[in-house]
C-alpha cells in the first residue's frame, strides 16, 4: 500500500539534547503511531472472495480503518495494523469473513 | 442515499483522517464516529479535543494518528478554545482574504461535555460560535478507567457507582435545543452513515451545532469487541437511544428510530442489556425504572412532532 | 525638551490606569481580545469593547461565560498566530490558573492586564499583590506598573518582548485595584505608525513553532511519558518544559533592550527589570511594587533632605526575577526593606521578600531583607509609613542588630515580632 507523504517539520525524531528541541511539541500524522497494532490481535480475520459481494459494510465499520479496497474491489486487511476486533467477523451479511486463531505462521504469511 | 460504492471511491469521504495502527482500544466506538465525522468534515478542518479517551488514542509523541490540525485540550475548554479559535480564523482572513474556510470541531467526550464542559458549550451556543460540537458519548469517564458521568444511564455497573447509578442520563441534546441553536442531532455508531449525513448537513449550516452520538465502550460496558456496532444498533432498535434532528427548531426521527414511534415496534430493552456486563446485575424493577424514563423520552419527542408547525 | 516630547505634551490624556490598558492594546493592533468583567478591571474590557463597536480599533471581541474561558478562548486565537490580550482580576485569575500553565506550556505571546486585588473572603477588591503572586510559577512574565504612563508603554513593550522568537511567552502587565485602575493620570501618546514600526509584525499563517494549518497539520499536547536518557528517546516532557526556564532566562536580556529601544523611539523609559532611585550612595533601600514604588521616591526625598541616605528599588519585572541587578545593589546595600501587598503563608514576610531572600542567600556581603507586608487589600499606604520603615532599615544598618524578622505596617494591632 503506498505511503502517504505527510509533511515532516524539523527531523523531529532525532533530538540528541535539549538543544535540538523546537519550542512546543509537535506530533506529526504517522502510520502506526502506536506501533505495530496487528500483535495486539488474537484472531485473526481473513476474508474469502468467494463468498463476498463487494457490500462494503466491513470497511464502513472498520474502526481502524484497516481495511481499503483493492484493484478488483475486494476489501482487503492491513494486518500490520488489524487490532483484531472482529467486527468485520459479525457483520459481514454474507458471513465472508472468518475468524482464525492467530498463529505466528499466519501473519508472516501475509 | 448514500451509496457506499460511491463513498469508498469519493475524494472526501474515501481518505483516511485517523490512521491506523494508532492507540485506540479494538473496537473503540469513538474511532468509528470520529472516522466518520472526518470523512464528511474532510481536509480542512481544525479539531478540539479536550480531554477525553480522544486524548490517548491518537497516539504517543512524536507520533499523531489525525491527518488534520488537531490541538489536546483542557478539560472544560473545549469549547471557549473553539470560540478562539473561529475568532482567530476570522483576524487571519481580515489579514489574508484568500484564506479559505476551515471547519472548527469540538470533538469531546461525555464527561467533557455533560458534567465538566457544559459551561463552556453553553456559553459558546449562546455566543452562536460558528463551529460544530460533537459529543461521542460512551456513558463514563473512560479515559480515567470508567468512572460514572452524568451520560451514564440509569442501573448502569461503573466504578464509582457499584451497585448501579441511581440517576437518569443527563439529556444534553434537548439542553441544546433549548438554546436555540441552528441544528441539534443524535447519533450512533451502529448506523454510521446517518451520522455521515448529520455531520454533512451541520458543515453546511452557520452557526453552533450540536451533534450526541452514541459510542460504545467494549471494555467499559463490558462486552466483546465483535459486538461495537451491533450494541449501538441495538441501543436504537430496543428505543433506548432515539436518532433524531432538530433542524432550525424542526424536529424529524431519522433513521430506524422513524419506525419505532409505537412502544410494540421497539425491540424489548432486554436484547440490549443483555449484551453488556455493566448491566449484569440490574434487578426487574431497575428494568421497569428505565422502561419508564425510555417511554417517557418517547412520549415527549412524539408530543413535539404532533404539536410542531410544519 | 525634544519636539517630539512637546508634540508628545500636546497629545496627552487624561485617563485612569485601566484606559491605559486599553489604549495599550488598541495601539499594539490587538486582533482577538476576549472579555469577561470582574472589578476592578471592568473598565478595561468596556474601553476595549467602545474602540471595537466604533470602528476605531479592528479586533475580534469574544464575549465568553467565565474567566476559565477568557484564557481558552485566547489560547485558541493565538494557536492561530495572532495577538491577543485581555485583562483579569483576583478570583478571575484564580479561575483560569490551569489555563495559565497551558498558555505558558504553549508558548503563546498573550498579554493580560491585571487589575490587582484581594483574593475571596471575606470579599476586597481593593489593590493587593496575593492573586498575582499565586501565578508566579506559571511560566508567564510578570511586570508591575507605577503609573499609568508606564501602564500603557509597558503593554505595547510587552507584544514586543512576547514575540521574540528566543521567548515566546505570556505576560501579566499589572496594576493595583482603584489605586492606578480608576484614577487619572496624564498619559502621553505617540503616533500610530511609530508603533507599528516599533513592534514585530503579525505573520502570515502562524507562530513559527505553532500553527493551524491543514496544509501542515500538527497534533498538540500528545501524552508525554516519564522517559529519560536511558529509558526511551521519544519522552520529553522535563526537556520541554525545560525550554520555560530557557526562555524566561533569554527574556532578561530582550526585556533590557526594548526598554533601551522605547527610550529611543518614544522617550520614556521606566527601568528594565528594576529602576534605581538614588542607590548609589547608600546602605539602604527600599524595594516595593507598584505606586508603592512611586510614592517610595517621595519618602526617600524627605529622608534625604533630614541627612538619611537611603534609596529605592522598584520592582518592575518579577518574572523573570531581577537576579543579577540584586546582587549587584547588594554588592553595597545592606539592608532590603521589601514593601509589598501580600503574604507568603508559612514563611515570613510578603512573597516579594522571600524570593528576594532566595536570590540574594549567597550573596558573599549577606544582606539582611526585612521584609513589610502593608496596603493588603487596599489599606492606604502613606509616605510616613514608607518613611517609618525606612528609618527602621537605617537603625538595623547603623546598629548591626536585626530588631524585627518582619514589619506589619498599617496592621489594628501591632505585634511585636
Amino acid at each position: 500500500m503506498p505511503e502517504k507523504k505527510y509533511w515532516k517539520w524539523k527531523e523531529i525524531e532525532n533530538h540528541a539534547s535539549i538543544d535540538d528541541l523546537p519550542p512546543v511539541p509537535l506530533s506529526l500524522p504517522n502510520y502506526g503511531s502506536m506501533g505495530a497494532t496487528g500483535d495486539w490481535r488474537t484472531f485473526c480475520p481473513v476474508i474469502n472472495k468467494a463468498k463476498c459481494n463487494q457490500c462494503y459494510f466491513c470497511w464502513m465499520y472498520c474502526p481502524e480503518a484497516v481495511i481499503e479496497i483493492d484493484e478488483e474491489g475486494y476489501p482487503e486487511i492491513d494486518l500490520e495494523y488489524c487490532k483484531g476486533c472482529l467486527i468485520c467477523v459479525h457483520e459481514c451479511p454474507k458471513k465472508a469473513i472468518e475468524q482464525v486463531r492467530e498463529e505466528k505462521e499466519q501473519v508472516e504469511s501475509e | 442515499m448514500v451509496n457506499l460504492r460511491d463513498l469508498v471511491k469519493d475524494p472526501v469521504a474515501g481518505e483516511e483522517y485517523f490512521l491506523k495502527g494508532n492507540s485506540s482500544c479494538a473496537g473503540c466506538g469513538g474511532e468509528v464516529a470520529f472516522r466518520w465525522i472526518m470523512k464528511a468534515l474532510g481536509k480542512r478542518t481544525i479539531v478540539v479535543a479536550p480531554a477525553s479517551c480522544f486524548n490517548v488514542t491518537i497516539g504517543l509523541y512524536p507520533r499523531a494518528g489525525p491527518t488534520i490540525p488537531y490541538l489536546n485540550m483542557a478539560f472544560a475548554a473545549g469549547a471557549a478554545a473553539c470560540s478562539g479559535i473561529v475568532a482567530g480564523l476570522a483576524a487571519r482572513k481580515k489579514l489574508d482574504p484568500s484564506l479559505e474556510d476551515i471547519n472548527v470541531l469540538c470533538f469531546a467526550g461525555d464527561g467533557g461535555t455533560i458534567d465538566i464542559g457544559i459551561q463552556g458549550l453553553s456559553g459558546a451556543a449562546e455566543r452562536e460560535t460558528d463551529f460544530i460540537y460533537i459529543c461521542y458519548d460512551n456513558e463514563a469517564y473512560m479515559n480515567t478507567g470508567t468512572q460514572r458521568s452524568g451520560g451514564t444511564p440509569f442501573g448502569a455497573w461503573t466504578t464509582t457507582t457499584p451497585t448501579g447509578k441511581k440517576q437518569h442520563k443527563k439529556n444534553v441534546p434537548m439542553i441544546m435545543a433549548a438554546h436555540g441553536i441552528p441544528y441539534v442531532a443524535t447519533a450512533s455508531t451502529g448506523y454510521p452513515l446517518d451520522l455521515y449525513k448529520k455531520v454533512l448537513k451541520a458543515k453546511s449550516i452557520k452557526g453552533t451545532k450540536y451533534i450526541h452520538v452514541l459510542a460504545p465502550c467494549a471494555p467499559g460496558w463490558r462486552f466483546p469487541t465483535e459486538l461495537s456496532i451491533e450494541v449501538g444498533r441495538k441501543a436504537v432498535q430496543t428505543g433506548m437511544w432515539v436518532l433524531y434532528e432538530i433542524d432550525h427548531g424542526e424536529m424529524a426521527l431519522t433513521g430506524p428510530s422513524k419506525y419505532l414511534i409505537k412502544k410494540e415496534s421497539r425491540k424489548p430493552i432486554e436484547e440490549y442489556l443483555n449484551l453488556q456486563g455493566r448491566y449484569k446485575n440490574v434487578t426487574p424493577e431497575d428494568i421497569k425504572i428505565l422502561q419508564e424514563w425510555i417511554d417517557k423520552q418517547w412520549s415527549d419527542l412524539k408530543n413535539w412532532i404532533a404539536t410542531q408547525v410544519s | 525638551m525634544t519636539s517630539q516630547k512637546a508634540e508628545l505634551k500636546a497629545a496627552a490624556r487624561i485617563i485612569s490606569g485601566n484606559e491605559a490598558c486599553a489604549w495599550g492594546a488598541r495601539y499594539a493592533r490587538v486582533q482577538v481580545i476576549s472579555a469577561y468583567p470582574i472589578t476592578p478591571q471592568t473598565t478595561i474590557v468596556e474601553r476595549l469593547s467602545d474602540f471595537v463597536e466604533s470602528g476605531e480599533m479592528d479586533a475580534e471581541y469574544i464575549r465568553v461565560e467565565s474567566e476559565h474561558s477568557v484564557m481558552a478562548s485566547l489560547i485558541g486565537a493565538s494557536y492561530n498566530g495572532v495577538r491577543t490580550y485581555s485583562a483579569t482580576s483576583g478570583q478571575g485569575l484564580a479561575y483560569m490558573h490551569e489555563m495559565l500553565h497551558w498558555a505558558a506550556g504553549s508558548r503563546l505571546p498573550i498579554v493580560m492586564g491585571v487589575a490587582m486585588r484581594g483574593m475571596a473572603p471575606p470579599w476586597n477588591i481593593w489593590a493587593d499583590n496575593q492573586d498575582v503572586m499565586a501565578a508566579r510559577d506559571t511560566g508567564w512574565m510578570i511586570f508591575f506598573a507605577a503609573t499609568h504612563q508606564e501602564v500603557f508603554d509597558t503593554t505595547i513593550q510587552m507584544y514586543k518582548i512576547c514575540e521574540n522568537t528566543n521567548v515566546f511567552l505570556p505576560a501579566f502587565v499589572c496594576l493595583e485595584g482603584f489605586v492606578m485602575s480608576h484614577t487619572e493620570m496624564p498619559v502621553y501618546m505617540p503616533d500610530q505608525e511609530l508603533v507599528d514600526d516599533f513592534l514585530p509584525e503579525i505573520p502570515k499563517n502562524g507562530w513559527p513553532h505553532f500553527f493551524l494549518d491543514p496544509d501542515r497539520p500538527i497534533t498538540h499536547g500528545n501524552l508525554q511519558n516519564p522517559g529519560g536518557p536511558a529509558i526511551s528517546p521519544d519522552c520529553w516532557y522535563y526537556e520541554y518544559r525545560y525550554l520555560i526556564q530557557k526562555a524566561m532566562e533569554n527574556a532578561k536580556q530582550v526585556i533590557i533592550d526594548v526598554a533601551e529601544e522605547f527610550k529611543k523611539k518614544f522617550g520614556f523609559y521606566h527601568g528594565d527589570l528594576i529602576e534605581k532611585y538614588r542607590c548609589d550612595d547608600t546602605e539602604v533601600a527600599l524595594v516595593s511594587i507598584g505606586s508603592l514604588a512611586d510614592q517610595a521616591k517621595v519618602a526617600v526625598d524627605i529622608m534625604r533632605e533630614s541627612g538619611y541616605k537611603v534609596g529605592a528599588v522598584k520592582l518592575r519585572c518579577y518574572k523573570p526575577f531581577p537576579t543579577e541587578q540584586f546582587q549587584e545593589l547588594a554588592n553595597r546595600i545592606r539592608v532590603f526593606p521589601v514593601m509589598e501587598r501580600s503574604m507568603a503563608f508559612g514563611l515570613t514576610g510578603g512573597i516579594a521578600s522571600v524570593d528576594l531572600k532566595a536570590v540574594l542567600n549567597q550573596h558573599p556581603n549577606h544582606p539582611f531583607i526585612l521584609p513589610v507586608i502593608a496596603g493588603v487589600g487596599g489599606r492606604d499606604v502613606r509616605v510616613e509609613d514608607q518613611i517609618e520603615v525606612l528609618k527602621a532599615a537605617v537603625e538595623m544598618a547603623e546598629t548591626n542588630e536585626i530588631k524585627t524578622n518582619v514589619i506589619l505596617s498599617g496592621m489594628h494591632q501591632k505585634e511585636e515580632c
